[in-house]
C-alpha cells in the first residue's frame, strides 16, 4: 500500500483502540458532551450572562424559569455555566496550542541539533521549570492585564517547558531511526528534516502529553480567575467561582451557585486526564503491560 | 567524585537564583505606566514633590544604576517598602512565614505518610476495589481546583457540621486563660486548611508509590527473595520498600510547584495569614514591591528545596555514579 493508505490504516487502528479503551471512551464522550453544550447550549437557555437581574431575582434556588437558580446578581446560573463551557474550552485549547507550538519548536530543535544548542535550550527550559507556576502566572497576569487573550498567552508561555522536555526526548529517539539518516544522506536541509520528518513522527508520541497540558490549562484559567485575575467580561467557570466566593455564597447556602461550576471543571479536567493516560497507554506500547 | 558533582549542583543553583533575581527585576520594570501614578493622581501633588519622590526612590537614575542598586539591596535583605502595608517588605513577609511553614509542613507530613501507606496497600492489593478506589480518589482530587475543594470542605465541616471555624488563625476577640487554650484554638483553625492541602498532595504521592511499588514487585530480585522463603511482609519491608522509596524523594521535590499553588489557594480560601494569602493580598492591592518580594522568596525557596532533594537523592541511591 502507499503512504496515504498506511496513514489512514494507522488512524483507524488508533480510533479502534480508543473505542476499546474504557478510560478514553469516558473521557472523549464527556468532552464531546461539553463541546456540544458550549456550541448549542445558548439556544436552549436564552438568558443573558452579564446583565444584572432584578433585585428580587437574586440568589433564587433552582426551579421554574431558572433551572439552576440565579446568582447574587440575578443572572441565570445555567446560562453562565454554558458560557463558561465555551470560555474554558476555548482557553484550554488555545493555551495548549501556544504551549505545544513553542514546546515542539524548542524540543525538536534542541533534540535534533544536540550539543551546545541542546545544552543552552535545556538550561533555559529548566529555569522556567523551576519557577513555581502559580506565582509566575499571577505575576505575569498582574503585569500584562486581565483580558482573556492575555490569560491565554500567560498560560501558554508558562506551560511550554514541560512540553519541550517531552518533545525533546521523543525527538532524540526518532532521530536515531534509519529514515533520518537516509534523508540526511540525500542532502536534505535540517529545517526540512525537522519539519517534514521529525515533527510528524514525534507528534503521535507527544499527543498524550498535549491532552494533559490541556487539563492543566483549564485548571490554571479557573484558578487565575478565582484569584481575581480573570477577565471580568467573560463568564468562565473560574469567574463564577470567584464571584461566588466573594459574595459569600457558601455561607449563604447557595449551593447551586458554587457547586455546578466546580463539578464542570472537575468533569472536563478529569476527562482530559483520562484521555491523556489512555492515549499514553495506546500510543506507548511499553506501558501496556502494567 | 561525589563532592565535585554536588559542588556543580550548588553552583548551578546559585546561577539559577541569580537568573531569578534578574528576571524578577525586569519583570516588574516592564510595567506600563509610571510607578508614581498613584501619587500623581492626588491633585495636591506638585511637580516638585513628584520629582522629590522620584529622587527618593531612585527612579530618576538610568536603568543600570537602578539595577545595581537593586542587587545591592537584595544582598543586604532590603526588599523595598510595601505600598499597602507601608512597612519594609521584609518585615511584612517575616510576620507571615511561620503560619505557612507550620501548615504546609504538617500537610506534607500527613500527605506523605498517608500517601505511602495507601500506595503500598493499593499496589499490594492491585486490581481490587481498594486499589481502584485509591486511584479514583487520586484522579478526582487531582482534577479538582484546590480552592474549590476548600470551599466544599468549608461548607460540609464548618458551616453545616460546625466542627471547625471557617477562617482565620485564631478566633477574633478571644482571650485565652492558658497557653494550652490558645494552642487548642490555633489547632482548631489549622485543621481545615491543613487537611485540604493534604488531600491535594496525597493523590500524587499515593499514585506514585503505587506505580513504583508495582514496578519494583515485578523485578526478579523480589521473586528470588520469595523463593528463598521469606514471608511476604519481610520481602515488602526489606526488599521492595527501600527501592520504591527512592522516586518518592524526586516526586516530593517535583511536587513543590503544586505545593506552592495549593498553599496560595488554601490560604486564600481559609484566610490563613501566611505567605500564600499575602501574595493574594499583594496582588489585589497591586502592591508591586511586596508582590516582587514574595515571588522572590517563594522561587528561591523552591530552587533551594530542589537542590537539597537532588543532593539527598544522590546519597540515597547507590546507583548514582560518582
Amino acid at each position: 500500500m502507499n503512504y496515504r493508505e498506511f496513514r489512514y490504516r494507522r488512524l483507524k487502528e488508533f480510533l479502534h483502540a480508543v473505542r476499546n479503551n474504557k478510560m478514553a471512551l469516558v473521557g472523549s464522550l464527556t468532552l464531546l458532551f461539553f463541546l456540544l453544550v458550549a456550541i448549542f447550549g445558548p439556544i436552549f437557555v436564552p438568558f443573558s450572562t452579564l446583565e444584572f437581574g432584578e433585585v428580587e431575582d437574586m440568589l433564587l434556588p433552582p426551579g421554574g424559569e431558572h433551572l439552576l437558580g440565579t446568582d447574587d446578581m440575578g443572572r441565570d446560573v445555567l446560562a453562565n455555566l454554558i458560557s463558561g463551557a465555551r470560555i474554558s474550552l476555548l482557553v484550554g485549547v488555545l493555551a495548549t496550542a501556544i504551549s505545544m507550538v513553542i514546546g515542539c519548536a524548542i524540543g525538536i530543535v534542541s533534540g535534533y541539533f544536540g550539543g551546545r544548542i541542546d545544552q543552552l535550550l535545556m538550561r533555559f527550559t529548566d529555569f522556567f521549570l523551576v519557577i513555581p507556576w502559580l506565582p509566575l502566572m499571577m505575576v505575569l497576569a498582574a503585569v500584562l492585564g486581565t483580558n482573556i487573550w492575555n490569560i491565554i498567552l500567560v498560560i501558554g508561555i508558562t506551560s511550554w517547558p514541560g512540553s519541550a522536555r517531552v518533545v525533546r526526548s521523543q525527538t532524540l529517539s526518532v532521530k536515531e531511526r534509519q529514515f533520518v539518516e537516509r534523508t540526511v544522506s540525500i542532502g536534505a536541509s535540517s529545517g526540512h528534516i525537522m519539519l517534514r520528518h521529525i515533527l510528524p513522527n514525534v507528534f503521535p508520541l507527544v499527543f498524550a502529553n498535549t491532552v494533559l497540558v490541556a487539563a492543566i490549562a483549564i485548571t490554571s484559567e479557573t484558578t487565575l480567575s478565582f484569584l481575581g485575575l480573570g477577565d471580568p467580561s467573560q463568564a468562565s467557570w473560574g469567574m463564577m467561582l470567584h464571584y461566588a466566593f466573594e459574595s459569600g455564597a457558601a455561607s449563604a447556602g447557595a449551593y447551586w451557585y458554587y457547586l455546578p461550576p466546580g463539578f464542570c471543571v472537575v468533569a472536563v479536567v478529569l476527562a482530559f486526564t483520562l484521555m491523556g493516560y489512555a492515549f499514553d497507554e495506546i500510543l506507548n506500547p511499553k506501558l501496556k503491560n502494567r | 567524585m561525589k563532592s565535585k558533582r554536588i559542588f556543580i549542583k550548588i553552583i548551578y543553583a546559585v546561577i539559577t537564583i541569580f537568573a531569578v533575581l534578574v528576571f524578577n527585576y525586569f519583570l516588574f520594570r516592564v510595567l506600563p505606566g509610571d510607578p508614581l501614578a498613584v501619587l500623581a493622581r492626588n491633585p495636591k501633588a506638585s511637580p516638585e514633590m513628584l520629582e522629590a519622590t522620584r529622587r527618593l526612590f531612585g527612579l530618576d537614575q538610568p536603568w543600570y544604576v537602578q539595577f545595581f542598586q537593586y542587587f545591592k539591596n537584595m544582598l543586604t535583605g532590603d526588599l523595598g517598602t510595601s505600598y499597602y502595608f507601608r512597612q519594609p517588605v521584609a518585615s511584612v513577609i517575616g510576620s507571615r512565614i511561620m503560619p505557612t511553614v507550620i501548615m504546609v509542613g504538617l500537610a506534607e507530613v500527613v500527605a506523605i505518610i498517608l500517601g505511602i501507606a495507601m500506595g503500598v496497600v493499593a499496589a499490594w492489593k492491585r486490581g481490587t476495589k481498594l486499589d481502584l478506589g485509591t486511584l479514583g480518589f487520586s484522579l478526582i482530587t487531582y482534577s479538582m481546583p484546590t480552592f474549590w475543594l476548600g470551599m466544599v470542605l468549608v461548607v460540609i465541616f464548618s458551616i453545616n457540621l460546625h466542627l471547625f471555624p471557617t477562617s482565620g488563625i485564631l478566633t477574633p476577640g478571644m482571650t485565652y486563660p492558658t497557653i494550652a487554650a490558645m494552642l487548642a484554638d490555633y489547632i482548631r483553625h489549622l485543621i481545615m486548611p491543613m487537611f485540604t492541602l493534604s488531600i491535594v498532595l496525597f493523590g500524587e504521592y499515593a499514585l506514585t508509590m503505587r506505580n513504583t511499588l508495582i514496578d519494583v514487585l515485578s523485578e526478579d530480585y523480589i521473586t528470588t527473595a520469595k523463593a528463598k522463603g521469606f514471608s511476604n511482609g519481610y520481602v515488602l519491608r526489606k526488599h521492595a520498600m527501600p527501592n520504591a522509596m527512592l522516586p518518592m524523594v524526586t516526586i516530593i521535590a517535583m511536587n513543590l510547584g503544586l505545593v506552592v499553588a495549593g498553599t496560595i489557594q488554601v490560604e486564600t480560601v481559609f484566610s490563613w495569614p501566611g505567605l500564600g494569602s499575602l501574595m493574594y493580598e499583594a496582588l489585589k492591592a497591586r502592591d508591586y514591591p511586596l508582590l516582587q518580594g514574595v515571588f522572590l522568596l517563594v522561587t528561591v525557596s523552591v530552587v533551594i528545596a530542589n537542590l537539597i532533594a537532588d543532593i539527598t537523592y544522590s546519597y540515597i541511591d547507590p546507583r548514582v555514579k560518582d
